[in-house]
């Protein structure tokens, strides 16, 4: 219940923000795009969590989009991931590991400034794929390898 | 209590950002081993990066990244000595930020 209370408060205060921007004429970007997907990190699905971070769950595979990960991981409460991606446009890139509780770990809103890399450390809670879903020009790529756990990192 | 490192060089007209922030990034499934609870959930939430003052890239984060979580990324421009700003949210209201200049 009182998690509720905290999600409900935290959205609120975002709506609020939002509202307090537009009223004041000053429209900031990182406003805009900085909105946290709520419901993307609270969705237990892949697909749920797609929708809630770039707009779509249809992606399709390119080998554009380059995933660095280990192909073991003797701990899961640390995996080293890279996503670098050569294409125009990229507006998001999100890492989901497939197997996780809450399958979204991180999700990266770029502006036109930034180039298609990404670093960071996710944990996995057992062996299952890594996605990384790269949204360009409104279209979702993505490229995806498994990871294998010995060592889960998601409590237990 | 929490502390942001920031590297940020700037080669070839590209600027790769490097940082690490101390946070225990407790994704709220885990149980204490001591009386068996869960361990609320205590995790950043959203991270911005600013290069002189305009936002480059927000990312939005969930209890799935690790603890003292880790990031890094690339951008177009910024030269020796222009700032780069992260500041992080956590889903507790907590908030940090902090400031370095590109190398």
């Amino acid at each position: 219940m009182n998690l509720l209370r905290r999600k409900f408060v935290k959205t609120a205060t975002f709506v609020g923000a939002a509202v307090t921007t537009l009223g004041s004429g000053v429209l900031l970007p990182q406003r805009a795009i900085g909105a946290y997907a709520e419901a993307a990190f609270a969705a237990k699905d892949v697909s749920g969590a797609l929708t809630g971070t770039l707009g779509s769950d249809q992606h399709s595979a390119s080998d554009q989009v380059k995933l660095k990960a280990p192909d073991i991981a003797e701990n899961g409460a640390v995996v080293p991931i890279t996503v670098s991606c050569g294409m125009d446009n990229i507006e998001g890139i999100s890492i989901v590991a497939v197997g996780n509780p809450v399958p979204l770990t991180s999700s990266f809103m770029m502006t036109p400034a930034c180039e298609g890399f990404v670093s960071t450390r996710i944990k996995m809670g057992k062996t299952s794929d890594v996605l990384a879903v790269v949204k360009a020009g409104g279209k979702l790529y993505s490229t995806s390898k498994e990871v294998k756990v010995t060592i889960g990192g998601c409590g237990g | 209590m929490a502390t942001i490192k920031i590297r940020a060089k700037a080669k070839g007209g590209v600027t790769t950002v490097k940082t690490l922030m101390s946070h225990p990034m407790e994704p709220g499934t885990r149980k204490d081993s001591k009386t068996g609870k869960l361990v609320p959930a205590h995790y950043i939430t959203e991270i911005n990066a600013e290069h002189n003052g305009t936002n480059i890239m927000t990312a939005n984060f969930g209890g799935g990244v690790s603890k003292n979580p880790y990031m890094s990324f690339k951008f177009k421009g910024g030269a020796a000595g222009d700032k780069i700003k992260i500041s992080w949210i956590d889903n507790k209201g907590e908030s940090d930020s902090a400031e370095a200049a590109i190398k």
